[in-house]
């Protein structure tokens, strides 16, 4: 390990710098601790600022341009035809691992006999993922993801299909809007989950020749259905 | 690594007869540029989002021991640990006391350029560890045996027939008939490759965008994916990031990230923007079990306070080397250390010095094109010029040049000396060149007529012409269109 002394050099140097003897005191501490707490927003772009219909419109557009496919549907009992068709259209097997998250607990596959269902982590084996997205960044066409106990984190990037279902109203327009939306659901710790995935389409590369590829080594096919609620 | 930064001249030599590498930079200049242009095209405000990513670095750095302060206490909170190391012998010894400590035998890695700054593989490998660079670049120029050539795009040197012969000659264990002249059959070979090691590893180390104080976080942005497979599977994860990285809160990470991939690769946002806080929670189904920081200077705190501190702003985006006409002749190794182009002819002899590094910032045609399209507005050129004064200064110039130099100030601060200098030089060289207009040869001016002719000069000096056309305007006149 370094030793303790390190840190202390490291600010002392800096406070050097910056004319001080020690931490940033009074007024000026005050200030600092003052934006930490307010958070003040910049410059939103107006491409981030449509609301309602137009809103998830951009959403969706803005998905599709960098290769997400996505799918309105109108309940979660579309969701079985949705994942089947999709699984067909890519001669995929049909299996898929899904996220152990209420919302897809609620989905009843029985109509897809020949389905199978597993929840849980992956480990490399799954070829297909579902799993709830937290919100929608129409910004970017941006999806935000929170792990937690019924978010695994390896079915973001293990499997070669990941299937997000996502609700219209959770889509918002600028990334700070997503921040809020985060900070209204910390925990009484204050602490963020252990990771927050923004995910802008599929995984993709151009570190050969500098031609972008889709499927690096993420997903190679992204599939949003948005739910309307 | 080894540093050759005092051989550029020789470096880049060698790489303009390069046949290889002039094809793979010309595929560079397309690519990068125009799909940067059409970025910046298509978001009005991003000028005024360059203006404020400046403002939110500056505010940062003038208090950044109280940013870094509140970020350790962050980090702490969520189960972490945060290592502070003065230099790269200090920052390797905390990743091999990680390793030592967790009995790990392989390390896989996500792309980090500080990684490369502090020459961690060479330290892991000598101590009897596996290392596998899990970006796709690095990863090809980890099997070829070199160094990244670019900051965000490691292999942009190498042509895709070139890395079809290195994956045959390394996975011997795959088909030796198997295709791979299409792109798709490399990314999918090294995809199945990688895959195992990631889940064979022990510990994952990334580097670090941004680390955020307000909530302790590290970010890390990736196209591939294969960052958030190195921090995700292993039991531990190591992030390496040096002071600067630091903004105050996740609004100002998110602000900056609207310059980051923009002026990176074209792309409005790029596939996977991930922001971790500590390690797994005692609920969550996967993650790692261990979480640390290591908090790197390595020069950084020498730079506060200096000339040189508007490059703590650097985002790494690599725009300025995109845009360099003399990187995109001569790539990124002929650099010769860590950090090509402007921005490493601005960090090399800020972190190597200038005996060593001070040669770098005579690499540029002072054409401004890296200033015009950094996102953190940082001022490459004076920096470069200041760090050319500071050579001259250390008598590190070589002696002709130093002569030159002498002659050139003695004349210069001589007006009158100066015009009948230039008039005697333009008389002459005119009426020798009358017949051809241009000269094959020159003597003194051989790095010139090597290449090109040298145009006869005609008619009347510059400052002649600036006269005659009244130009030039005395203090007398200023006076008066003031007063106007």
């Amino acid at each position: 390990m370094s030793p303790p002394s390190s840190r202390d050099e490291i600010l002392g140097k800096i406070r050097a710098a910056r004319g001080r003897s020690g931490p940033v005191t009074g007024a000026e501490r005050e200030r600092l601790e003052a934006r930490l707490k307010s958070r003040p927003r910049g410059i939103i772009p107006q491409k981030a600022r449509n609301t309602g219909a137009a809103l998830v419109q951009d959403f969706i557009t803005r998905a599709r341009a960098v290769e997400a496919t996505v799918q309105d549907i109108s309940s979660l009992s579309e969701v079985p035809d949705a994942v089947a068709q999709y699984l067909a259209d890519h001669n995929l097997p049909a299996a898929v691992k899904m996220a152990p998250h209420a919302d897809l607990a609620q989905i009843d596959w029985s109509q897809r006999p020949t389905l199978t269902l597993s929840e849980g982590r992956s480990f490399g084996q799954d070829k297909v993922s579902l799993t709830r997205a937290f919100a929608g960044i129409a910004e970017t066409g941006t999806l935000m993801l929170l792990a937690g106990p019924d978010a695994p984190t390896t079915l973001n990037f293990l499997p070669e299909h990941h299937i997000v279902i996502l609700k219209r109203s959770e889509i918002v327009g600028a990334y700070e809007d997503a921040w809020d939306a985060v900070r209204d659901r910390l925990g009484p710790d204050g602490l963020l989950t252990r990771v927050v995935n923004m995910i802008t389409g599929p995984s993709r590369t151009g570190d050969i020749e500098q031609t972008i590829e889709l499927g690096a080594h993420g997903p190679l096919g992204l599939h949003i259905l948005v739910l309307a609620d | 690594m080894q540093t050759t930064s005092q051989n550029f001249k020789a470096n880049s030599i060698k790489a303009l007869a390069d046949p290889n590498l002039q094809q793979a930079l010309g595929k560079m200049k397309v690519g990068f540029v125009e799909k940067r242009a059409k970025a910046r095209d298509a978001l009005p405000e991003f000028d005024a989002l360059r203006d404020q990513a400046r403002d939110i670095k500056n505010h940062t750095l003038a208090n950044i021991d109280y940013y870094l302060e509140t970020y350790e206490a962050a980090v702490q909170k969520s189960g972490g640990v945060v290592h502070w190391a003065r230099n790269a012998a200090e920052a390797r010894q905390v990743v091999l006391d990680i390793c030592a400590q967790e009995k790990a035998k392989s390390v896989t890695k996500g792309k980090s350029m500080v990684s490369e700054e502090i020459a961690l593989n060479e330290a892991l490998e000598a101590a009897g560890y596996e290392v596998v660079e899990t970006d796709l670049g690095e990863y090809i120029i980890q099997i070829r045996g070199e160094s990244p050539s670019h900051i965000i795009a490691p292999a942009v040197h190498v042509l895709k027939e070139q890395v079809a012969d290195d994956f045959r000659r390394k996975h011997l264990h795959l088909d030796p008939k198997r295709s791979l002249v299409e792109r798709k059959d490399l990314i999918s070979e090294a995809r199945g490759v990688l895959r195992q090691k990631y889940l064979d590893s022990d510990v994952g180390i990334t580097g670090a965008n941004f680390l955020i104080a307000e909530t302790g976080t590290s970010v890390i942005v990736t196209n591939e994916g294969n960052g958030d497979l190195t921090q995700t599977l292993p039991r531990v994860h190591i992030v390496i990031a040096s002071l600067e990285k630091i903004v105050p809160t996740l609004d100002d990470a998110s602000a900056i990230l609207r310059v980051l991939a923009r002026s990176a690769t074209g792309q409005e946002f790029s596939s996977y923007t991930t922001f971790s806080t500590g390690s797994k929670r005692d609920a969550d189904p996967d993650g790692p079990e261990a979480y640390h920081v290591i908090l790197l200077d390595n020069g950084r705190t020498d730079m506060l306070g200096t000339e040189f501190e508007d490059m703590l702003r650097c985002i790494r985006c690599g725009a300025c080397m995109n845009h360099c006409p003399v990187y995109g002749s001569v790539g990124g190794h002929a650099y010769g250390w860590v950090y090509p182009g402007p921005m490493g002819a601005v960090l090399t002899p800020s972190f190597i010095g200038v005996a060593d590094g001070g040669h770098l910032p005579n690499a540029s045609t002072f054409c401004g094109r890296c200033q015009d399209v950094c996102p953190m507005r940082i001022p490459l050129p004076k920096m470069m010029r200041a760090y050319r004064r500071k050579e001259y200064e250390a008598g590190l110039a070589p002696p002709a040049m130093r002569f030159g130099m002498d002659i050139w100030g003695f004349v210069a601060k001589r007006p009158g000396l100066y015009r009948l200098a230039t008039r005697l030089a333009m008389g002459v060289l005119g009426w020798r060149g009358r017949r051809q207009g241009r000269f094959k040869s020159l003597p003194l001016a051989s790095g010139w007529t090597d290449h090109r002719d040298m145009a006869a000069p005609s008619g009347k000096t510059f400052q002649d012409l600036w006269d005659q056309r009244h130009g030039a305007r005395t203090t007398k006149d200023l006076e008066r269109e003031a007063a106007q």
